[in-house]
């Protein structure tokens, strides 16, 4: 569904995604494990069209993003970093307005509002202007956004960032399931997210990817089978041996 | 068919914007009082003691040199600080929809400002018979120079996050604009340089264009330049857009 291959972005003479290459199918849920400045969002935003890559090629559903943005856009759902919204927007006025770019009309609009409103739980605030929402449902107003029109493909930089526990549970088990017959991407920096929700996990560091593979074959790396240990190992700076192994 | 509902989507949000913050009405104020004060009281509108608002557009480039820039600095440079631009760019929408969706939001705001001078127009064909066709040149020229200018704060506001920046570089732009053809500037330039290259320099100007409008003489070339200037700065505001994201 999703196929990236040597991907590449340059900011000036910095490289933020270094030849990342990888591909998703329908019914997984890949996790985006790295820290801070490690290039999970430039890739992100690179795989949604925001910024084009500097080498590389990118495949949306059989559309390459490069050469045939609207047709590949229209198949993905996402959820930037932050989750940005229009701050004078009602969310009932901003849902409709991204339905509208989305394609959707008149009953088909009111629809998928309404169910987009649900499983995100918003109905108490949707009359509200977005700039006076709580953290937590602004998140979750630009989450209902990204999954306004049903989309095949999930893009979600850090989906439970900023949420209270119980609702990093709830978009955790919305994840899942929306994973089971969508393909969906998601950043974190946080580990346990990962096993909860993810069927394979891709760390990277630097820009590249040093390890890949379901969450417990990461763990089985670790002598006492922790992921954090695993993560540490892996994108510590100086375990260049670590690296190799990885790649080996 | 699909990129005209995505233009006027677009367009609708940017506007109701205006009117869901206070924007709107301190802008239709501010403008409908200063066009009243210039016009009868700076313009000696009742002295001059002719039916034609000549007292009433003579003032329109240097009105819209501020509030014009005040109605467009927000355009991009929001969109870049709430990290919104992220969201709008990744619709499946080109980007050039998303600039003149804007742009003809915020232009058809100030033609309603514009179109609210009305009582000027019944004023003067209550106290005289002025020529209408006249009249209504005016406001085709007002509204084209209007244009020109939002289009020009629309470059500048997608080049900075930062609204204050984006008003002053839009303000200092439209200043050359006018001051290029303004008859002072002029006259001092005559005096160092042949009067060829003040006429191509006045060319650039705003107020040479403007002029035949206020005449009533709708001129080909005069809408011609006021429409490149608008393709010229929405074309670069799509490129500066563009070179932005590509790092």
């Amino acid at each position: 569904m999703i196929s990236v291959e040597h991907l590449v972005k340059a900011f000036g003479p910095k490289l933020a995604v270094n030849d990342v290459s990888f591909s998703v199918e329908r019914g997984e849920v890949l996790g985006f494990l790295g820290p801070n400045g490690a290039g999970k969002s430039t890739t992100m935003r690179m795989i949604t069209g925001y910024y084009p890559p500097t080498s590389g090629r990118i495949m949306v559903g059989g559309h390459d993003m490069v050469e045939d943005p609207i047709a590949a856009k229209r198949l993905i759902g996402y959820l930037p970093e932050n989750a940005p919204g229009y701050a004078d927007m009602t969310v009932n006025g901003f849902l409709n307005f991204c339905a509208e770019l989305r394609g959707l009309q008149g009953d088909a609009r009111k629809r998928a509002v309404h169910r987009a409103v649900e499983l995100c739980f918003l109905d108490s605030v949707l009359y509200q202007s977005i700039d006076t929402l709580s953290k937590g449902y602004k998140h979750r107003t630009c989450l209902a956004q990204s999954l306004i029109h049903d989309p095949d493909v999930l893009i979600l930089d850090e989906p439970t960032d900023g949420l209270d526990p119980n609702q990093k549970h709830e978009v955790r088990g919305l994840i899942k399931r929306l994973g089971e017959n969508k393909v969906v991407i998601f950043s974190t920096h946080i580990l346990e997210e990962v096993e909860a929700a993810c069927t394979r996990v891709i760390i990277i560091d630097r820009g590249r990817i040093v390890a890949s593979g379901t969450p417990a074959e990461l763990k089985a790396r670790s002598p006492e089978g922790k992921l954090d240990e695993v993560f540490r190992a892996i994108t510590l700076p100086d375990t260049v041996k670590v690296k190799a192994e990885a790649r080996a | 068919m699909n990129a005209f509902a995505n233009i006027r989507t677009i367009m609708k949000r940017e506007l109701s914007g205006y009117f869901t913050s206070p924007i709107a009405y301190v802008f239709l104020v501010i403008f409908l009082l200063l066009t009243g004060f210039f016009t009868f009281t700076i313009g000696n509108f009742f002295e001059r003691g002719e039916a034609s608002l000549v007292s009433f557009f003579t003032w329109h480039p240097w009105l819209y040199l501020f509030l014009v820039p005040a109605v467009g600095m927000r355009l991009w440079s929001e969109e870049r600080r709430l990290g919104t631009m992220e969201l709008l760019l990744t619709m499946p929408i080109t980007s050039w929809q998303a600039i003149v969706g804007k742009f003809l939001a915020s232009w058809l705001f100030l033609a309603l400002a514009l179109a609210l001078t009305f009582p000027v127009v019944i004023t003067v064909n209550y106290f005289g018979d002025p020529d209408n066709g006249v009249i209504f040149a005016g406001y085709v020229g007002s509204l084209m120079l209007a244009g020109s200018y939002l289009a020009v704060t629309c470059m500048t506001s997608a080049l900075t996050r930062n609204q204050v920046i984006s008003f002053i570089l839009s303000v200092m732009i439209c200043l050359f604009l006018i001051l290029a053809g303004y008859t002072p500037v002029t006259d001092l330039l005559t005096r160092f340089v042949s009067p060829v290259v003040v006429d191509v320099v006045a060319a650039f100007s705003v107020m040479t264009h403007f002029e035949g409008f206020q005449r009533g003489v709708l001129d080909t070339r005069d809408v011609v330049f006021f429409a490149s200037v608008i393709g010229f700065m929405l074309f670069t505001t799509g490129v500066i857009i563009r070179n932005q994201r590509a790092g």
